[in-house]
């Protein structure tokens, strides 16, 4: 298990050379130094002085890949590549182009998210398991089928309606909750609204994955001879195919457990909560490149992670996988 | 006179739809895989939600054609026409009632009166405050109180001729169809009711807006189911183009990584793993930041704003493919292990069949399913995502008709008090028939296609 675990994390690092590699073509190849700080500075009266002074400020007066004046080690260390690329996989994430951490930042930020991320997570899985299992229960009957035409139509709304739809009516109409903002000392509020979106948002793909999952469980062997030997219907959705049917539930929802760090980009720019995935959304607006390539980084680290977690959770609830 | 004007978006959609005639041609000589495609047609559902879809192909397809109108000749001797730098397409001149009234500000729909107060000026020459008449709608009525009657005795002319063409064209169906085979278990009935609605619904949109803004105008002064009728190719071409973007990529890599194994199985793991392991939106965010800078860099290039937009559309389409192509190919890779396994495919080896012998008769026919159902799957993925980015600002060009950029006005929109809520309910109801229409055609299209299913279903 635990050369498993580690073989698993150094396969990580190729991945991770790749994506910074891959931002890193992105945002300087085709956008030089000299166009960020044009954009940064605004673009009238800029003397070249002022750009060269804003480069040297933040680092991005040296070459790209390789240094030919530095000497020995100094010829791939001094430069924007390893400077603002490499020093990433030791989460040396370095200053924003405004000169704030990003570390600090990260941290702060960091809590907004998890309070919008987790209830809807949590409130999420619940409300999509009791939908999904309510389903099963009224199998091939005209309830099942307007049930799934109803997350069909659910499914095809746009995210975006949701989130319009409610702030119209819970925020503005019935003032009931602020329409966005945050403040840390009552987020209750402020995290309600985004969270009864998010879960409604998500039921119409939620109940149709649990659905499927609860339907082939239900097609097994021992569902059947239990319903054969007579035990009540409730009692053979509660207490067979519930605890089995988790397992695929589970080891589906763990992957999602690292991004909630990140929180959602969209659901916190649109209700203006201060959190990782509206810093995201700024910083790519204001093109401050250096905090989205971190941003990118540690998301990619946290899927990977998620990846690694779901692999063990099979172990865990599975006692026949054997990770080799 | 007029000079047609060539897109590339306008190209390729042509492209795409000879290539589906292509298909189809082929598939006459499939029976088995007709049986499938029957079977999609042969539920209500299926039937429906394809003429559904087929009608916004039509209304894009039309928009596809572009031109621009000669103006009129300025002195006696000139020689050469000049041409209007305004590119119209052909749906233009079907909607060209909408097109062409244009009211200064905001309007309810059915309004005949503006939805802001101005300065008007009495008979006896004082000012006072109040709403003024619009320009366009309702211009022909005299009296104000005439506009209940007048709007539903039109309404009433604009569906019966709208049943009127709907029945010629189900004529001309059955007369063509009465041929050939007969009681084949297609639910043409419901398949006629679509299209008559569909019919009167057109008829009644053109008929009335004529004579009055059936849902209002924007801010602008500009006639929001205009708008919302534009936008339809927008939403089709992104749906489309995108998806037909992801495949080559998901074809052949994911098909080579399951049959050739070994090292080209690594760099194909690690490139899709990479890929995803990106946070999709940044990387989309990144990217059409990037195309943002080339067209300043370049603005020599796209001298017509429709020029730019079309380019920054179709790199759009580029990047939301290049980053959505990792799903399907992890699927046909595993898909590609298993098939390739078979004995038959093991025999064929034997013979020393070649590799690409190989993959075309053996291999792709296999995995036909998969690539199908990825393909109805991803279509209206890639509406919705259109929304979303040009809701954050980084989807298509602010200029271009679409659904994304009418709900991004929405935001202050509904701010306004009393608020305007009819933009942003035209373009709901445009899209939301157009994802819904797509979504239940994939689940027949799964039904049909997916081994899985069809095992549950006996």
């Amino acid at each position: 298990m635990l050369t498993y675990i580690i073989r698993r994390l150094l396969y990580a690092i190729p991945i991770l050379i790749g994506v910074n590699l891959l931002t890193f073509a992105l945002f300087f190849m085709v956008n030089t130094p000299d166009q960020m700080a044009r954009v940064q500075l605004g673009e009238k009266h800029v003397t070249e002085a002022d750009i060269e002074q804003w480069k040297a400020e933040r680092g991005y007066d040296q070459p790209l890949f390789i240094n030919s004046e530095a000497e020995g080690a100094g010829t791939f260390t001094q430069t924007i590549f390893f400077e603002k690329s490499i020093k990433l996989l030791a989460f040396e994430f370095g200053k924003s182009d405004e000169g704030r951490s990003i570390s600090a930042d990260i941290v702060e930020r960091m809590w907004p998210s998890l309070a919008v991320s987790i209830p809807t997570f949590i409130v999420g899985i619940l409300v999509n398991i009791c939908v999904a299992l309510l389903v099963v229960m009224f199998r091939a009957t005209s309830f099942e089928v307007a049930a799934m035409a109803l997350c069909v139509m659910l499914l095809s709304i746009s995210p975006v309606f949701y989130v319009i739809g409610g702030q119209f009516f819970f925020a503005k109409l019935w003032s009931l909750v602020p329409i966005s903002g945050y403040l840390a000392e009552e987020p209750w509020r402020f995290v309600i609204l985004p969270v009864i979106v998010g879960v409604i948002a998500g039921i119409g793909a939620g109940t149709r994955l649990y659905r499927t999952v609860f339907i082939e469980e239900a097609n097994k062997d021992y569902i059947r001879t239990a319903r054969a030997k007579g035990v009540p219907e409730l009692t053979v959705l509660f207490r067979h195919l519930l605890p089995n049917g988790m397992i695929p539930v589970l080891t589906s929802v763990v992957v999602i457990i690292p991004s909630l760090f990140m929180g959602s980009l969209l659901v916190e720019s649109f209700f203006g909560i201060p959190g990782l995935g509206s810093y995201t959304l700024d910083a790519i607006n204001a093109q401050d490149f250096a905090i989205v390539r971190s941003m990118v980084f540690l998301g990619s680290v946290l899927y990977i992670i998620g990846l690694l977690l779901t692999d063990i959770s099979y172990t865990l609830v599975d006692p026949r996988v054997k990770l080799s | 006179m007029i000079k047609p004007v060539i897109l590339w978006s306008d190209v390729l959609i042509y492209l795409l739809v000879i290539s589906v005639v292509a298909f189809l041609i082929q598939l006459r000589k499939r029976p088995q895989t007709r049986e499938r495609w029957r079977s999609v047609f042969t539920s209500k559902v299926g039937m429906v939600s394809f003429v559904v879809i087929a009608f916004y192909v039509l209304v894009a397809l039309l928009d596809s054609l572009h031109y621009r109108e000669a103006l009129p000749p300025s002195g006696e001797g000139e020689q050469t026409t000049a041409y209007s730098s305004e590119v119209k397409s052909v749906l233009d001149v079907v909607l060209h009632n909408l097109h062409d009234s244009n009211e200064k500000t905001y309007s309810a729909p059915f309004a005949i009166y503006s939805f802001a107060k101005e300065n008007l000026e009495a008979d006896d020459g004082s000012i006072y405050r109040d709403y003024p008449r619009l320009e366009h709608a309702g211009k022909h009525l005299a009296d104000a109180s005439e506009q209940t009657f007048d709007i539903l005795w039109r309404t009433l002319v604009a569906l019966m001729t709208g049943l009127i063409i709907a029945g010629v064209l189900i004529a001309l169906h059955k007369f063509v169809m009465r041929g050939g085979r007969d009681a084949d278990g297609i639910p043409w009935k419901a398949a006629y009711i679509t299209i008559a609605i569909l019919s009167m619904f057109t008829c009644w949109v053109i008929q009335l807006s004529e004579f009055y803004h059936v849902m209002g105008t924007n801010k602008v002064g500009a006639d929001v189911m205009y708008s919302s009728i534009k936008a339809i190719r927008t939403g089709v071409l992104i749906g489309t183009l995108a998806t037909m973007v992801t495949l080559p990529f998901a074809i052949v890599l994911g098909i080579s990584a399951g049959y050739f194994k070994g090292l080209v199985d690594d760099v194909v793991q690690y490139l899709y793993t990479t890929l995803s392991s990106i946070p999709s939106i940044l990387l989309i965010a990144a990217s059409v930041l990037l195309v943002d800078v080339y067209i300043e860099t370049n603005a020599a290039d796209f001298n017509l704003t429709i020029l730019r937009s079309d380019f920054k559309f179709l790199a759009l389409c580029a990047i939301l493919g290049l980053t959505s192509w990792t799903t399907l190919c992890r699927l046909l890779r595993a898909e590609t292990l298993k098939v390739s396994q078979l004995e038959y495919v093991q025999a064929a080896h034997a013979f020393g069949v070649s590799h690409t012998n190989i993959i075309k008769r053996h291999i792709l026919p296999n995995v036909t399913h998969i690539i199908l159902i990825a393909l109805v799957l991803d279509f209206s993925m890639f509406v919705l995502a259109e929304a979303l980015l040009s809701y954050i600002g980084v989807g298509v060009d602010p200029s271009m008709h679409s659904w994304g950029n009418m709900i991004n006005a929405a935001r202050s929109e509904l701010s306004r008090d009393p608020f305007v809520w009819w933009p942003v309910i035209s373009a709901f109801l445009l899209m939301f028939t157009l994802v819904l229409a797509a979504n239940l055609f994939s689940d027949e299209v799964r039904n049909a296609f997916d081994p899985r299913t069809v095992k549950e279903g006996n």
